[in-house]
């Protein structure tokens, strides 16, 4: 197998007294999708933006391409950076630049290209999210699911190495969602890039995992492929894939004492 | 990482050969040499890419541009010799769609 390119050990972080992530040990290995999957709050997101270097841990080491960002100078830490594309949950266009401009700005603050290249690279890289001849458009004037594919031009228009998906299919209706989740994976597989999302959507794990990582009150519960997952006796594991709620466990007393109010 | 350019114009054909990586470093030079021939308003370029081992959007983006600037003066600008992930990347961005592509420099030469 690979040297993993992300190496993860003993990974701590919290907000304030809450402790969120509770020495996470992972390994992304070059070209595959791992997926992150957990209920909200369970700290994949966070997980994600220690890796891009967003956030400083309180423990631990994360080593991309061979450079511990934790510990790593601004100017070690945004050499890395340059070959990370990261799709933000929101998708974070700049709204006051055209789609095409939000594209172009990576190259033209971290490459010498002439403004003529940059400007083919754009219009390809829309070509490739499916959004040619939109360039002059404004973020306000594309949908939901488009302004997803402007922010993933966005995210590629350096050529990453790596790709972070922040969940890509949140907030779109489940047919625009699988279109994204496809575009990620035709896109991971043309430009052999190694991906890492963050979702909770079941139906976009088995779409797109190579691998899956299942976080659960900070810990990792499960690592391992779909098959793997699938043939899981872990409750927690189960009770995930069957998208089952939490059992209630009511004391009759207490409750009894909240209604009537009484202390 | 700088690319190793060789440029050799013949009976109004320009080869250029290029070795190396082209990305978004590199491919300004590519870029120079080709404008250089363009200039000339040479009628045939043929860019032989046996010598690459990885081309990023930036070369693609330099190639095209060259084959725009070529057809203005009803220029020819072909590429040959495309290893199996460069010609990956062409396939990508659909530019073996609109480039001629050769197997090697020898019969774009002779075509």
């Amino acid at each position: 197998m690979d040297e993993p390119i992300i190496k993860i050990r003993n990974l701590h972080t919290s907000y304030g007294k809450r402790k969120i992530l509770k020495g996470i040990d992972l390994d992304v290995y070059p070209y595959e999708t791992l997926v992150i999957l957990g209920r909200s709050g369970c700290g994949k997101s966070t997980l994600l933006r220690h890796i891009v270097g967003l956030n400083q841990p309180d423990e631990g080491e994360i080593i991309v391409k061979g450079v511990n960002i934790v510990t790593a100078s601004e100017d070690e830490k945004n050499e890395v950076l340059k070959k990370i594309g990261m799709l933000f949950q929101s998708g974070a266009l700049f709204n006051s630049m055209t789609v095409g401009e939000n594209v172009a700005l990576p190259l033209l603050e971290h490459t010498p290209q002439d403004e003529n290249i940059i400007k083919i690279m754009t219009r390809m890289k829309l070509g490739m999210v499916g959004l040619s001849g939109f360039e002059d458009f404004m973020p306000s004037q594309l949908s939901g699911g488009m302004k997803k594919r402007a922010a993933l031009a966005r995210a590629i228009s350096m050529d990453p190495d790596i790709l972070f998906c922040d969940e890509p299919s949140a907030g779109l209706d489940p047919i625009v969602a699988v279109g994204i989740d496809q575009l990620i994976l035709n896109l991971q597989s043309a430009m052999r890039m190694t991906t890492v999302v963050v979702t909770h959507e079941m139906a976009s794990v088995f779409i797109i995992a190579d691998r899956i990582c299942l976080l659960h009150e900070g810990e990792i519960k499960f690592l391992g492929t779909k098959e793997e997952m699938k043939q899981s006796n872990d409750p927690y594991v189960v009770q995930f894939l069957e998208r089952r709620a939490d059992e209630e466990h009511l004391d009759p007393d207490k409750y009894l004492h909240e209604l009537v109010g009484e202390p | 990482m700088s690319l190793k350019i060789t440029s050799k114009v013949e009976n109004q054909t320009a080869l250029l050969s290029i070795a190396g990586e082209v990305d978004m470093c590199s491919s300004p030079e590519a870029r120079k040499e080709i404008a250089a021939l363009v200039k000339k308003e040479i009628p045939r370029i043929v860019i032989d890419l046996s010598g690459v081992g990885y081309m990023d959007s930036s070369g693609v983006a330099t190639l095209i541009e060259g084959l725009q600037m070529c057809n203005k003066y009803d220029g020819k600008l072909v590429v040959a010799g495309l290893r199996d992930n460069v010609r990956e990347v062409f396939e990508l961005t659909k530019l073996d769609k609109i480039f001629e592509i050769y197997e090697d420099a020898e019969a774009a030469l002779t075509e």
